[in-house]
């Protein structure tokens, strides 16, 4: 009795210790390299956007930047990022008037005299690249995922073109390209920033509302703005991480 | 009534095609689902690399800086300096990779318009004209140098 009772200890001692190294093991691999980015350690970054709403201009530079860089087709849905036009009623902040005329890409009309004592801003939108991502949860077939740098990314070549990311997006972020058939996103220009330059948009952006961050990296300004400013994320009662920070956000933006 | 090894012979029978269907499961899912699926998570792991592949449109400042320093001279206390040459100009890696494809000439209006314009919304830090007052038909760059849009008195 004492034999087997002994046998049994050191069985489970085994099955712990091993079940143990084999999830750190598991950690080691998932912490790897994505191929073909040698000089690129996904590991060592988290990347996020800080956007300045005081600092938009309303231009839509980053609209169509977007869309030269990416190959985004110019047709109404398909929007990697997309800017919005926020009119504000002081009597009754809660009922917004929002116009984006075409995601903002040929720029932004002047408002006839109704706007007048409203408050008018913009807000640029697009992938908040959450920490916990709503979107990815929901495939079927881990045609979209996280990547190991914080970045929400869809391998195209698995996407079935459920909608199921597009529904379950909900910022909005998601569109369906007509041309593939598949699901289709912001990938924070992922072949831009593996190379060391910034995003296609904040390149573009005549007043640098729009700045790529690495949330990783200790000597990134993003560190010192976010200790100094108050930031807010859109939805934070969605539980999402979302890792775009907007400065000046108004209570108003959905 | 039958003996108990017929009985026996029914579920060896029955176990087989069990295992040959599990078999030939194991068979094709290995021939669908891509080697380097799961590596790092739920997804094919080569497909961070074909994203990362794609070819870059926008060059980047610094490499504008390297062939055109003279224009970098000329705006660097402006107020255009902090512009990104992209940002009026349009992507120009074609241009970086082979010089001797000329970048299209701008417009000499509609870039400036998109951002001066007056329109409900835009901060007050940015210089914004009713452009019908203001030049009416004429051109931007008849009284402005973009790349140093203040008026120099004469």
């Amino acid at each position: 009795m004492d034999e087997s009772r002994r046998a049994f200890l050191r069985d489970s001692a085994a099955f712990i210790v091993l079940t143990g190294a084999a999830s750190v093991a598991w950690e080691h691999v998932l912490a790897g390299a994505p191929e073909a980015a040698p000089n690129y350690t996904a590991t060592a970054h988290w990347w996020g956007m800080v956007i300045d709403i005081d600092k938009c201009i309303g231009c839509g530079n980053c609209v169509r930047a977007c869309k030269a860089e990416n190959d985004v087709l110019n047709e109404p849905g398909c929007f990697r990022t997309w800017v919005e036009r926020y009119r504000v009623n002081p009597d009754d902040p809660d009922h917004p008037i929002v116009d984006s005329p075409n995601g903002g890409y040929d720029g932004f009309p002047e408002l006839d005299a109704s706007a007048a004592g409203q408050k008018v801003f913009f807000v640029p939108k697009m992938c908040n690249h959450c920490a916990n991502s709503p979107c990815t949860q929901v495939c079927p077939v881990g045609a979209t995922f996280d990547s190991p740098d914080g970045v929400v990314l869809i391998d195209k070549t698995r996407c079935l073109g459920c909608r199921y990311c597009i529904q379950a997006c909900p910022y909005g972020c998601r569109y369906l390209d007509p041309r593939t058939r598949t699901a289709d996103k912001c990938t924070l220009c992922y072949h831009r920033i593996t190379k060391g330059q910034t995003t296609a948009c904040c390149e573009a952006c005549p007043t640098a509302a729009r700045r790529l961050v690495d949330l990783k990296n200790p000597s990134d300004p993003v560190h010192e703005f976010m200790r100094t400013h108050k930031v807010h994320v859109l939805k934070p009662q969605m539980a999402t991480g979302a890792k775009v920070y907007y400065n000046g956000l108004d209570g108003a933006v959905r | 009534m039958p003996s108990p090894s017929g009985h026996y012979g029914h579920v060896v029978r029955v176990a087989v095609l069990f295992a040959a269907a599990f078999l030939a499961f194991l068979l094709v899912r290995s021939l669908l689902v891509p080697p380097d699926f799961g590596r790092y998570g739920f997804y094919r792991a080569g497909a961070l690399g074909d994203i990362a592949a794609r070819p870059v449109a926008f060059a980047g400042e610094t490499r504008c800086a390297a062939c055109h320093a003279k224009v970098f001279e000329e705006r660097h206390d402006t107020r255009h300096a902090s512009l990104h040459c992209e940002a009026c100009h349009g992507p120009l890696q074609a241009h970086v990779l082979k010089p001797e494809l000329k970048p299209a000439t701008l417009d000499p209006k509609q870039p400036c318009i998109q951002c001066h314009a007056r329109i409900a919304g835009r901060p007050a830090f940015v210089p914004q004209v009713v452009v019908a007052d203001h030049s009416g038909d004429a051109e931007c760059t008849a009284c402005h140098q973009p790349h140093s849009p203040k008026i120099q008195s004469q």
